[in-house]
Parts: structure tokens; sequence; C-alpha cells
């Protein structure tokens, strides 16, 4: 079991409120994931910068290291770089040749991704997620049950710019479709089945796929049971596979589409009185795009 | 008339309060404010009371029912009314998935849509659903009556044995084994009478189509032994 959430802005008055909203709406699925926790919030950016996301020990030194090319933002064990995209050889470089510890959770041009091990309360405000502002954010809480609880083994993943993947679920032939796409020259940092349905998507993006064409080859692709929950620079996507295994319900008003394991999940959210309530079907792409 | 406020009290307090009535209680209506989506919400009653649930609840509400009213004014999660008994559940909104699942007896009443494997493997209960149901309903449905005033998704009455379906928009497709049937007076007497349980009004028995069991799947026939 696990618990995801998502929440897609229509209107930019909420956009402080993002973090805060989406805090909240991941401690409600405590319960179905108590083990670890992880976010990716959309914030600020712009096309002439990048932003990578790291975690891991001793990350003053990064930060002092790079104090010259990148502005850093820390939290916790989590460190968000920002440098002009021509800079991106030699920061990646310097990380790779100096702290190939480190993992990089995310890049691009307004994504930010955070995970933990612990509850999901903790996490949230470990990173202090309430007080992030962003257009639009996914959460999962981790219940495990085929793999460790380790930080690596939580959600979401990213495997490409500015994409990022939440799952609950499991998948049956992750294997083999890991060996078809680290062929087409793809490469994943875990063993979790979800980084591999992650993998899938960015590379159907790449292949020139439309969110929704990626997500109606993934219904061929991919055996298993999945409701996912999709982040792109603009875009918000939720697909559940042809059984509808796993739970999901959706809330939409003018001011936001919200996603959630559980209705308790939307409660907080303002305006959910007046607010479609509805769920997606089985094996149909949902997508919602900024312009 | 007792009032629980559950953004006050909690839902183990409320069900343990119901769990104790005695079957002549006079304390007959009960009201719950500010579900917000919360589980198991008046599960396991054995009482002839009604409660009243203003809001949305989560899953399993009313399961395990027996002689209870449950009436909730918003939306019910997975399995509303599960292996319920007897007694009546009405949810003024829509159901989520497995609604009535193995209920043996009583009537739900859904007011709006029920999504995916409404009334799966139900042995007894009438289910009434104003709106549509979702994917794969009525999945090896044993006994009672499923009737839908709107359309039914794919897969419809896979692997049923007795339970009749009555549906009066389109049926997307069937399951194995599931087969459209005559509407005969018997059937539109039951429906007559569901629909008025219900609270059904201005809508003829003539309107729905039944479908039930081919009966294929009962027996072992000895010619399939080679795909196992």
């Amino acid at each position: 079991m696990c618990g995801i959430v998502g929440l897609f802005l229509k209107d930019p008055a909420l956009e402080p409120d993002l973090g805060r909203l989406l805090a909240d709406m991941l401690v409600v699925m405590t319960d179905r994931g108590p083990d670890s926790a992880g976010f990716a919030v959309y914030g600020g950016g712009d096309a002439g910068h990048l932003k990578v996301t790291v975690r891991g020990p001793r990350l003053d030194e990064v930060e002092d290291a790079l104090a010259g090319i990148a502005r850093a933002v820390r939290r916790d064990t989590h460190l968000v770089l920002s440098f002009a995209v021509s800079l991106e050889e030699q920061v990646r470089g310097w990380l790779a040749l100096h702290r190939p510890d480190l993992v990089v959770t995310g890049s691009g041009q307004r994504i930010e991704l955070y995970k933990e091990v612990g509850l999901p309360r903790q996490v949230a405000d470990r990173f202090a997620l309430p007080a992030m502002a962003g257009t639009h954010g996914i959460g999962h809480t981790r219940m495990a049950t085929e793999s460790a609880v380790t930080t690596d083994g939580a959600h979401p993943f990213s495997t490409g710019r500015d994409q990022c993947l939440v799952h609950n679920g499991s998948l049956s032939n992750h294997r083999s479709l890991r060996r078809r796409l680290e062929r087409e020259g793809l490469s994943f940092v875990t063993d979790n089945d979800s980084e591999v349905a992650a993998g899938y998507i960015s590379w159907r993006l790449r292949e020139g796929d439309s969110l929704t064409t990626a997500l109606e080859a993934g219904l061929e692709d991919l055996d298993g049971f999945y409701t996912f929950v999709i982040g792109t620079e603009n875009g918000f996507a939720v697909m559940r596979d042809p059984i509808s295994c796993k739970p999901a319900v959706m809330a939409e008003t003018d001011r936001y589409v919200a996603f959630g394991s559980e209705y308790r999940a939307l409660v907080g959210l303002p305006g959910i009185e007046q607010a479609r309530i509805f769920e997606p079907e089985p094996a149909h792409a949902y997508v919602w795009e900024r312009n | 008339m007792p009032a629980f406020d559950l953004a006050v009290t909690t839902r183990r307090e409320l069900n343990a309060a119901l769990h104790a009535l005695p079957a002549n209680t006079n304390e007959t209506h009960w009201h719950v404010a500010n579900p917000e989506g919360a589980h198991a919400l008046a599960a396991g009653v054995n009482a002839p009371v009604t409660i009243e649930i203003d809001g949305h609840a989560g899953y399993y509400c009313a399961g395990m029912n027996q002689l209870a009213t449950v009436i909730v004014n918003g939306n019910v999660g997975v399995g509303v009314a599960e292996n319920m008994m007897s007694g009546r559940v009405h949810v003024k909104g829509d159901a989520s998935q497995a609604a009535g699942a193995t209920a043996h007896g009583g009537l739900l009443v859904i007011d709006g849509n029920a999504s995916a494997r409404c009334g799966i493997s139900m042995k007894g209960v009438d289910i009434v659903v104003k709106g549509s149901i979702g994917p794969m309903s009525a999945f090896m449905a044993q006994a009672g009556n499923l009737v839908v005033l709107g359309d039914a998704g794919e897969a419809l009455g896979d692997s049923l044995y007795e339970t009749r379906i009555f549906v009066r928009g389109a049926v997307k497709s069937l399951g194995a084994d599931c087969i459209e049937k005559e509407l005969r007076p018997e059937h539109e007497e039951i429906l007559t009478k569901l629909l008025l349980d219900a609270g059904v009004e201005g809508v003829s028995p003539q309107e729905f189509r039944r479908y039930g069991s081919a009966r294929g799947l009962y027996n072992f026939h000895v010619d399939n032994a080679s795909a196992y």
C-alpha cells in the first residue's frame, strides 16, 4: 500500500500556498505509507538556468566548492544547486569527480525533488515543504512491500528534465522493460519498479510522444498494477491500470486539479465542498497542461 | 437525538456507541457531522436505528450492517455496505468501487454513480443505482438484484451466478457467461417494488433490460480439460 497526492494549480493566487496544501495532503496519507515520504515541487526558475537537487552527506563542502558558479539552497539532507545552463557540464563534472556518493534526485528548469525515510509529517517539516511556493507538485507516502525501507526506494522518481512520477502499485515486467530502456540509452539509479515506469514515460517523451500518447503507450507496455501521478515542467497527469486496482479520487475546481489516493487527502483544499469530485476511469490518460 | 461531531470525537467512540446499542433502544436517530472521508463509519451496527452522516465517508461505510438505516449526505469510498446482512444504506452522492460487495441482504440505494465492481460477489442484497455503474460490476454475483437507471461499464456480470441485473441505459459489454434475458412479468414485479423502495418515481419497469447467467460456467466440461 502507498499513498499518493498531487496538486496542479490553475489560479496563480494559490501558488504561495502550494507547499502548505501539499504537505497537509501528504500527512493525511500517513496511514497508507508511514515508512518514507517524498515530493516534487515546481517552483521558480527560468529557461537560462538549471536547478539540480542532490542528496547526501557533507553538503557544505559542495556549497563551498561550487560557490563561484552555482547558487545553493540547503534543505536538510538535500541541496538545490542553480546555475546557468552553460555551466551544466562543469557542475556535473565536479559532482562526478569529487562527490560520486551524492544522488541527483531531480533536475530541470523548475523542479525540486526531496525524499527521506520517516513519517510524512517529519519529512515535510525537515524540508520545510509548507513554506514552498509553486505551480504544481506531487507527493508519495511509502509502505514498502517488495524492497527495503531506504531513501532510494522512496518516490517521486525523476528520469528526465522536469519530469517526475509517483506510483501506487507494482509492476511485474519491470526487469525486461528496464533492459529494453537501457538499450535505448536510459540509466537507472535504483532497482525500483517505479523508477522503470518513470523511465518509460521519459523515453516516450524523448521519442516525441505527448504526455497523453506516452501514457497510452504505457497501457500496452506496462504490466501490473498502477495508479500514476506525473509531473512535467508545465503538465500534470494521472493514469490507472485497466482494472483500476489501486484507488484514486480527484477534485477539480476553477482554481486547481487535485489527486488523492483517498478523498480524505483532499478535505483541506479550499472550496472542496463545491469541487467536482470524480474517480479517474481505468486505462484513461488524464492530462492537464499550462500554456 | 445523539449527535457526534467527528471534528471533536473520534470515529472509534462513535462506532463503540453504536455497537453498544440494545435492540430496543430509544436512541433511534443518530447524527454524524464532519466525517471528512473517515473509514469504517457506522460499520458493524446491529440495531434498528437511523444514522445520518453529513458529508463524505471513506472506505467500508456501513459495512456488515444489520437492521440499521444509514444515510450518507455525500459520497462514499470503497466498499460501502460491504457484507450488509439487512437494513438500508442510502448514499445521496456517488460511491467508489465495490459498493455492496458480498452483501447478503438489505437495500443499498445510490443516488449518483457507482464506480468499478459494484455488487461484486453480491449474495442476496438489492442494489439500486440511480446513475451509472463502472466496469466489472456484479462480478461473480450470486443472488439478489442489481438495478441501474443509467449505463453499465465493461464486462458486466462476468462469471455471474443467479443475481438478476436490470439496466435501463447502455451496457458497454457483457462479461463471460452473462447474457441478456427476457423481462417477464415476475421481473417487472421485482422492479416495481425495488423502484418504489428506492424512491424512484416516473420510471417504468419496461424501460429496463434484464441480464443474467447463461449458466455455462456452472459445471466443468471435460472438453475444456486441455485448457488447464
